[in-house]
């Protein structure tokens, strides 16, 4: 009986631990690079072509219980744009895509947050490109979240959106079926103590 | 045909030399300025750069070999040049050396740090040495900035060989383009 009751106190205790924290902050897990933000365009309509920031950071706060109160902030050193080839990588810093002596830092703050159930929302936000401020909307979902075995709580995140090259100014054509690029950001954020 | 310099002129090896590089240089110039403007649906998009990564390559073979002929030979006589333009002459001609070495190795790093080669027409090809990123875009800038500095100094080159030629009336541009008569 009283092993029993023991065992039960541990229980609890253990599921109190495990209980996410309700409206908490976290930072970005850049330390670990638990994160990533991926960028793909048509190359000519035949394939995908694929990159990546390296340099980025951010914070979000989370309440698994009210997400709609939820936001993001991102920044990212455009110049660490990263497409696995030197001489392109050189292009898209130039003038003609991301201009990063001019526009060193991309931004998105979000402005709300609307959830949509199944832990699926849609995170509306100011994205700062290359000078120009434009609304776009981040199809999220939740992929996982809890205790990490290191003493930390960790809430992840998957949000993908798409956007026309265009509309932020930059003036290279890459063809009819490269009008559009896709951003897929891979979040994992370590709460704040 | 002479092969070797003499104090009288430039024999056939450096005059090919001069005249070869002159072209493919100013030809690599204009090559690289118009292909960094091309649309990307140009048919020349991937081939220009190929081209000119490819023919640097040579021009800086092309260079070293110039150098140690160069050494290995004597200087024509500059006798009729006032000492003033004989320190010209000398600073625009050994200026174009380490200019023309330091413009192929910056292009070298514009196209390599991210270990690809540099392809050479099919015949061979150069590897990556230093991989680096962020390189090209250092390596870059330098590349611009030399070949223009190249530019100005083959102007300064060209009107001082066709001022000796009209106003001085001297053989400096026809000993470069003709060979130093036959030796006795």
């Amino acid at each position: 009986m009283t092993f029993r009751l023991a065992s039960l106190a541990v229980v609890a205790a253990t599921l109190a631990l495990a209980a996410p924290a309700s409206a908490a902050d976290y930072d970005i897990d850049i330390k670990g690079a638990h994160a990533s933000i991926n960028f793909r365009i048509k190359h000519l309509g035949f394939s995908w072509l694929a990159g990546r920031f390296d340099k980025f950071n951010g914070t979000f706060s989370y309440d698994d219980k009210a997400p709609e109160k939820s936001s993001v902030k991102v920044e990212i050193d455009t110049a660490s744009v990263n497409s696995n080839h030197a001489e392109r990588d050189k292009h898209l810093r130039a003038a003609d895509f991301l201009d990063v002596a001019q526009f060193p830092t991309a931004t998105f703050v979000s402005t709300s947050v609307k959830p949509s159930g199944d832990g699926k929302a849609t995170i509306t936000g100011d994205l700062t490109l290359r000078g120009v401020t434009k609304q776009v909307v981040i199809d999220a979902v939740v992929i996982g979240g809890g205790s990490d075995p290191w003493g930390g709580t960790r809430q992840g995140f998957e949000g993908t959106t798409k956007f026309a090259l265009a509309d932020f100014g930059i003036p290279k054509d890459l063809g009819p079926a490269s009008k559009e690029v896709e951003l897929t950001l891979h979040v994992e954020g370590v709460q704040k103590k | 045909m002479i092969v070797k310099d003499t104090p009288a002129g430039y024999g056939i090896v450096s005059r090919l030399f001069h005249w070869l590089m002159a072209i493919a240089i100013f030809g690599l110039f204009g090559l690289g300025w118009w292909m960094v403007g091309l649309d990307y649906y140009s048919p020349y998009y991937v081939s220009a750069p190929d081209f000119h990564r490819a023919a640097g390559i040579i021009l800086f073979i092309a260079l070293l070999a110039r150098i140690v002929w160069r050494v290995m030979n004597t200087k024509p006589d500059d006798a009729d040049l006032t000492p003033l333009e004989r320190k010209a002459s000398w600073v625009v001609h050994w200026g174009f050396y380490p200019l023309l070495i330091a413009l192929s190795i910056s292009g070298y790093l514009i196209a390599t740090p991210d270990g690809r080669p540099i392809d050479v027409f099919g015949w061979f090809s150069v590897p990556s040495i230093i991989q680096q990123k962020g390189l090209e875009d250092t390596a870059g800038l330098v590349h611009w900035v030399l070949a223009y500095t190249v530019m100005v100094l083959a102007a300064v080159h060209t009107l001082g060989a066709l001022k000796h030629h009209i106003v001085d009336k001297h053989t400096t541009l026809k000993r470069m383009w003709s060979g130093p008569p036959a030796q006795k």
